[in-house]
């Protein structure tokens, strides 16, 4: 069986994230990483995988980027967590794609690559949007299995959790599939000191667009089918009064809430 | 004038509030046109009507319940043809975000996803949304096709504005891909007779502070003085001591009530994510450099187990 995991490598969330000139994402201000909601996704290919492999049949992980050269630190990092082999979509005409780029990417790239599962995260930490697994089965025209917080392989079907706004639901749905999983899925694993070493061997194939057949006006900044035109800093919260509770804190609460109304 | 195709979200009949509020922004755009899919999906008309839909458009095929979202693409898809609005608005949740994705894949339209606010433009409609933990804030704009516009809860005021609301049953033919994915089971949410998280006005949450399951006791008290939702932080969650259909973050739910009160929550930028743009903040943690008093417009620095009860007993009284 061939998984392929699609991970996105992102500015860290907790460095200071701006907007270039380009109204782009600045990637080059912050440290990427592999976007955290993607480790969920390797976790459950891992976790298919072993589980295969218990039961004596075999599954190989390729994961997949379209992103910067720094991108394949994000590919490094599923690699030392245990994938086989990776793939990397780079090209100069990606910068500034938007999603319906991305996802046309992909979705050749997943094509030329084959696969049975693809599994993705359930969104990117920069963008999220949320929104590319459901694309991804649109264009690749195989089921969507997405939000799951439980996943199973059995069979040529994939079962799934999905807990939804009003309800949770049982899904189902035959190979080959997209899924995406949440964070409820499992904890991700920590690369070991052996798979860190392991990863530095394993293959990491390049593409670009012409290697999809891709042309460039189909993706960028400029075969965007949205458009940024303002990107403003939102103004910083007025300081507000902070009290140090000497006994009365509540009540001193509860007059606030009174002056503004809340009661 | 222009029609814009608005997607219901409601539950056997009843329509959620944001559906509501997105008829408000529609109305800027041009003349709503609702579509409304599955079990009850005519009992949606009246207080469609009442809000400003022109028309109502009604499927009620079991496939809806029965199949994960691409027969509800394929629906509005119908409806799109049908229709050729100037624009096709969508809420903002898992669900409306991954059927208004599909569907402009399939109409060669751009999205754009989470907006908090829409204006009608000289180049088509301006959203505004939230970037970065929303420490930013970005106007964009459709540049291909119909706009498909998802919008997040709370982003207009919900306002009367009867129009005709006459219903018209929508014909839909299902694409092979519809039954692709089988919803085997589904359990209902149980109602905890506190409002939504998303849509209510004021959310009291607690964090990895409140300390055990049973303490959220006091987290829901003040909430039920207040007629608040409850929240979470994803340590809370994670704890085991609340469910994470509560919980409020990058990966929980998004909120932006009147009110927001968080009880032992440090304020980590992913919880920030999903609660940063409430109007008022108001936080109690004993930690005084907690970066959650970065926010608030009221801060108490102190045990939440005294602060707490104190000020759901003070609110209690005030209301008399
Ligand atoms: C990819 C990703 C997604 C995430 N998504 C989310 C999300 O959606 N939502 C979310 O919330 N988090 C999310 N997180 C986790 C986030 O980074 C923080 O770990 C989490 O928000 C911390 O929760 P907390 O504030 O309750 O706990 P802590 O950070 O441990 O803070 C507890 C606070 O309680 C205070 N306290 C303790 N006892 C008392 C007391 N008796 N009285 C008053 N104050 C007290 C402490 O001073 C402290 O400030 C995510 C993380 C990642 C990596
Ligand atoms: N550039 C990318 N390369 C690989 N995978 C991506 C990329 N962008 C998004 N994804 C995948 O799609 C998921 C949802 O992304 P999004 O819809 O952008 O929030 C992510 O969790 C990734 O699994």
């Amino acid at each position: 069986m061939k998984i392929v995991v699609c991970v996105k490598y992102v500015p860290d969330a907790t460095g200071d994230r701006h907007f270039t000139d380009d109204l782009t994402v600045d990637r080059d201000d912050v440290d990427g990483l592999l976007s955290e909601l993607d480790e969920y996704a390797v976790e459950q290919a891992l976790q298919i995988t072993e589980e295969r492999q218990r039961a004596g049949a075999d599954a190989e992980i390729t994961v997949l980027t379209v992103g910067p050269e720094d991108a394949k630190d994000a590919l490094r990092k599923a690699l030392s967590m245990g994938a086989d082999k990776a793939v990397h979509v780079e090209d100069d005409d990606l910068h500034g794609t938007d999603v319906m780029g991305t996802s046309l990417v992909l979705a050749k790239a997943i094509e030329k690559t084959g696969y049975d599962l693809v599994i993705a995260g359930m969104a990117s930490t920069d963008g999220t949007m949320g929104v590319l697994p459901a694309i991804l089965a649109e264009r690749l025209g195989v089921p969507q299995v997405t939000l799951l917080s439980e996943v199973s392989v059995e069979d040529g079907t994939v079962k799934g959790r999905r807990d939804g706004d009003t309800a949770s639901e049982q899904l189902e749905a035959s190979l080959p599939a997209v899924v995406s999983v949440t964070d409820q899925s499992g904890e991700a694993r920590y690369p070991s000191f052996k798979g860190i070493m392991a990863a530095k061997k394993k293959p990491v194939e390049s593409l670009d667009l012409d290697d999809l057949d891709i042309e460039a006006e189909e993706v960028g900044l400029e075969g965007a089918w949205s458009k940024v035109d303002e990107a403003a800093e939102r103004p910083a919260r007025t300081a507000g009064t902070i009290v140090k509770d000497e006994g009365e804190g509540g009540k001193q609460l509860a007059a606030f809430l009174a002056e503004r109304k809340f009661v | 004038m222009a029609e814009v195709l608005v997607y219901v979200d409601h539950v056997d009949g009843a329509v959620r509030k944001p559906t509501l509020e997105l008829l408000t922004l529609a109305r800027r755009l041009g003349e709503p046109v609702a579509v409304a899919l599955g079990n009850g999906a005519a009992d949606t008309a009246a207080a469609l009507a009442e809000h400003g839909a022109v028309k109502v458009l009604t499927n009620d095929a079991a496939e809806f319940a029965d199949y994960l979202v691409v027969p509800k693409v394929d629906a509005l898809q119908a409806a799109y043809e049908a229709v050729q609005p100037a624009a096709v608005l969508v809420p903002s949740s898992a669900e409306g975000k991954e059927i208004a994705a599909r569907l402009a894949v399939r109409i060669k339209s751009g999205i754009i996803t989470d907006a908090v606010d829409l204006e009608a433009g000289d180049e088509g409609p301006v959203a505004t949304q939230s970037a970065f933990a929303a420490s930013f804030t970005t106007k964009s704009r459709i540049t291909q096709g119909t706009p498909v516009i998802t919008v997040k809860p709370n982003s207009a005021a919900v306002e009367a504005a009867p129009a005709a609301g006459a219903v018209e049953a929508l014909a839909v033919s299902f694409s092979d891909a519809a039954t692709g994915t089988k919803v085997t089971a589904r359990t209902p949410r149980e109602s905890t007779g506190r409002p939504e998280l998303t849509e209510a006005a004021i959310v009291v949450s607690g964090g990895r502070g409140v300390n055990g399951a049973e303490n959220f006791a006091i987290i829901e008290a003040l909430a039920n003085s207040l007629g608040a939702a409850v929240g979470a932080s994803r340590a809370a969650v994670d704890a085991g001591w609340y469910p994470h259909s509560n919980q409020v973050g990058q990966t929980g739910k998004s909120v932006s009530p009147q009110l927001y009160i968080a009880s032992g929550i440090s304020g980590a930028i992913q919880h920030r994510a999903g609660m940063q743009t409430s109007k008022t903040i108001v936080a109690i943690n004993k930690d005084a450099e907690a970066p959650i008093f970065d926010l608030v417009d009221y801060g108490v620095v102190g045990d939440l187990f005294e602060v707490v009860p104190q000020l759901t007993e003070e609110v209690n009284t005030r209301k008399g």
